[in-house]
């Protein structure tokens, strides 16, 4: 029988962004997965353990631990909050028997497509011109690419799931995994540098002749969207399920 | 010439948003930041076993900071044999009277310095300055911030906040050049000549130290200019400051650290001078004095140990999105960017709060860390602490108690949600009052889904598309 996969909405996909999360179980059903959604999860955790707030954060990381615990994999459209799971709960709960079997279970969504589902093929057509968005946390802490940062044999897991699309074309940024400036909290009470950041990343994407720009983070999105909207730029933002959730991946 | 913080401590997004308003200035910076990251990656790129001289730096400098007191008495002991004179210095007072004791007794009135940001963080300079001594900086980026009186905005390159055009003008005022000079290249030459009557009138000459190793009792100096030789091969005093964390063991670590740092600093496969002081010049005297200055406090905690290992390259300032648009000096402390806000929210955590949260957290900076310290992960750890010490203002904390006690009860979640999606379709301007503010300013805030994501499960729960494909 497929494995039962946790399905692990966060809380701003959940109600700001619900396409996401359908197109993310479209992805995951295509590929034969059985989702199950447990209602009772809200958020991670996240922006509390970000802002110093452990105390605030540990019942989130105590209750998702629990709900998803009897899952064979959890994926989730974020690689900021599994990073959040995988790599930070530990800080806040401790060793314990119940998150170590979490956090080894948990995925970002093309994390589990290529580590977990082995897809390899990928049948589908996006006629555009493709900007990829490194998020941070999807890069550097859960080490889907190759980060610029580092030396050895570039990889990148998201890229592998896009390229055999008919008709996209990836294009080549000048600075191909820079921080949009997000960062959570740090959008609101670094707003000047966090916006030109944004702004920044826009430009460097509409240069290289994007017209959409894509990622694995919807918040990260959200701040980019959010800054060209504001300025009526054309480049469009999507999520990278949204791009797959046409194509037939096995 | 004393040089005080432009900004006072505790303003980062303030000072920050002051930066960011002069967008040309703010890209300049950036673009300056940048192209000190990209000579790195290719100087970085340019070694196949880079990843694995991390790997090694990090284990020397965690092995040399785990023995760190026998290291540093190897270190004394050997030096002593080499007939370098060794003084200990708990904090930067005790270090400057030190300092100012060898030049007072041997009547020194002028000295020559090249660049040390211990002299930086123990307030050198204007100590030496208020009792009579001459000090001038020799390093071409620090005697630009000292004639300017301002404090380095970049460990490496003190002045990348300035351009050549500002420097030709400080020159015309400061050294006399001709109006409207600013070609680097003569810049350069007028400065050298200027400098050129300073060395050969110094009485002593004062260095910072790269590395002290442990084995041989010696130091090893690296610049680029040349003008740490300069300075202790023409007067006959050379007074060597470095923090207690500069040891390493062993002449063979140099192998590893210093392949690291110049390629991490500016791309160079090495820099042009590393000079190795293992005794006075004949005749003269060599001091090298040891400062504590609160390291050893930094070195007794488990979660920011490695801070300690920093070799002072300034990459991480490089690559750190926010420092390159928001300037050096916002930090308001003396050693900006990121490894500058976990060393001074250790060193003074009531004034420094906000910088572990002048942080996307991306990470960059831990990547590109030639001694591999987990600089993000620091800065979160210390938000913690900062929390759990009462230092983050009440309103943050009260916030997040608010949205912690929401999250733990999903009714009342959904029904929150709810009540936000509502607002985003039928009132925005509700939204952009208070906290949200300062997310709608410069972004559209989000279209209102009429249903989140749980509402439409439950719907297909109920007969939808239950169980089939998509």
């Amino acid at each position: 029988m497929a494995p039962s996969v946790g399905l692990f909405i966060p809380c701003y996909v959940d109600q700001l962004q619900p396409e996401v999360g359908l197109a993310a179980l479209r992805v995951l059903r295509q590929v034969g997965a059985r989702v199950e959604f447990p209602r009772e999860q809200t958020c991670c955790g996240q922006p509390m353990a970000n802002s110093g707030c452990a105390d605030e954060a540990r019942p989130l990381a105590d209750r998702l631990v629990r709900l998803f615990d009897h899952f064979d994999q959890v994926v989730a459209p974020s690689g900021s909050c599994v990073s959040m799971v995988r790599h930070h709960y530990r800080e806040l709960l401790g060793d314990r028997p119940d998150l170590a079997r979490v956090a080894g279970r948990i995925y970002e969504l093309c994390e589990w497509l290529v580590d977990v589902a082995g897809v390899t093929r990928v049948d589908g057509e996006f006629r555009r011109k493709v900007g990829l968005h490194q998020s941070c946390h999807a890069l550097r802490e859960l080490r889907t690419a190759r980060s610029s940062e580092t030396v050895g044999a570039p990889f990148d897991k998201v890229r592998q799931l896009l390229a055999p699309l008919r008709g996209i074309q990836l294009v080549d940024l000048a600075r191909r995994d820079e921080c949009c400036g997000f960062g959570g909290t740090f959008a609101v009470a670094e707003e000047a540098v966090s916006c030109l950041m944004g702004r920044d990343r826009l430009a460097d994407h509409e240069k290289a002749g994007a017209e959409v720009i894509t990622g694995v983070d919807a918040s990260c999105l959200l701040h980019l969207g959010g800054l060209a909207r504001r300025e009526g730029r054309r480049v469009e933002v999507m999520h990278v399920a949204r791009i797959l959730e046409g194509a037939r991946l096995s | 010439m004393s040089a005080a913080l432009p900004v006072p401590p505790g303003q980062h997004p303030r000072a920050a948003a002051r930066f960011v308003a002069d967008d040309a200035r703010a890209h300049r910076h950036d673009a300056a930041g940048w192209h000190l990251r990209s000579n790195r990656d290719r100087g970085a790129g340019s070694v196949p076993e880079w990843e694995a001289l991390r790997e090694a730096a990090s284990a020397i400098k965690a092995h040399a900071l785990s023995r760190l007191a026998d290291y540093l008495e190897e270190f004394e002991k050997n030096a002593r044999a080499n007939g370098i004179q060794v003084h200990w210095a708990a904090d930067g007072p005790e270090h400057n009277r030190i300092v100012h004791g060898i030049l007072a007794s041997r009547g020194v009135a002028r000295v020559v310095k090249s660049k040390s940001m211990l002299t930086e963080e123990c307030g050198l300079n204007p100590y030496l300055e208020s009792r009579g001594i001459e000090v001038t900086d020799t390093d071409l980026g620090e005697r630009i911030v000292q004639l300017y009186g301002e404090p380095p905005s970049h460990i490496v390159v003190p002045a990348i906040h300035r351009t050549k055009e500002e420097i030709g003008e400080l020159f015309r005022r400061r050294l006399g050049t001709p109006a409207g000079l600013s070609d680097p290249t003569a810049l350069t030459e007028a400065a050298r000549h200027h400098l050129r009557q300073k060395f050969l009138g110094a009485q002593a000459g004062i260095t910072g130290v790269n590395f002290a190793i442990a084995e041989t009792g010696g130091v090893v100096v690296v610049t680029n200019e040349g003008n740490a030789d300069m300075g202790t091969s023409l007067p006959p005093i050379h007074i060597a400051c470095m923090g207690v964390e500069k040891v390493i063991p062993r002449a063979r670590d140099l192998g590893v650290l210093l392949r690291l740092l110049a390629r991490s600093a500016t791309g160079q496969p090495s820099s042009v001078y590393a000079t190795h002081f293992h005794g006075p010049l004949a005749g003269g005297e060599m001091h090298v004095v040891v400062v504590d200055d609160g390291r050893s406090a930094i070195l007794a905690r488990d979660a920011f140990r490695r801070s300690l290992a920093c070799i002072r390259c300034g990459a991480c300032l490089n690559t750190c999105p926010v420092y390159r648009r928001s300037g050096g000096y916002s930090y308001g402390a003396v050693i900006p960017g990121p490894i500058g806000s976990v060393l001074g929210a250790l060193r003074r955590p009531q004034s420094h709060a906000d910088l572990p949260f002048a942080s996307s957290l991306c990470g960059s900076c831990s990547d590109v860390c030639p001694v591999k310290i987990d600089l993000h992960r620091e800065l979160l750890g210390f938000r913690r602490e900062l929390v759990g010490r009462g230092l983050v203002p009440v309103g943050k904390r009260l916030s997040m108690k608010l949205m912690s006690f929401v999250m733990q009860r999903p009714r009342l979640y959904a029904l929150a949600g709810q009540t936000a999606r509502f607002l985003l379709r039928a009132a925005p301007w509700a939204l952009r009052l208070g906290p949200g503010a300062a997310w709608a300013r410069q972004r559209a805030l989000p279209p209102g889904p009429r249903v989140s994501f749980r509402e439409m499960w439950e719907r297909e729960a109920a007969g939808g598309e239950k169980g089939g494909a998509a």
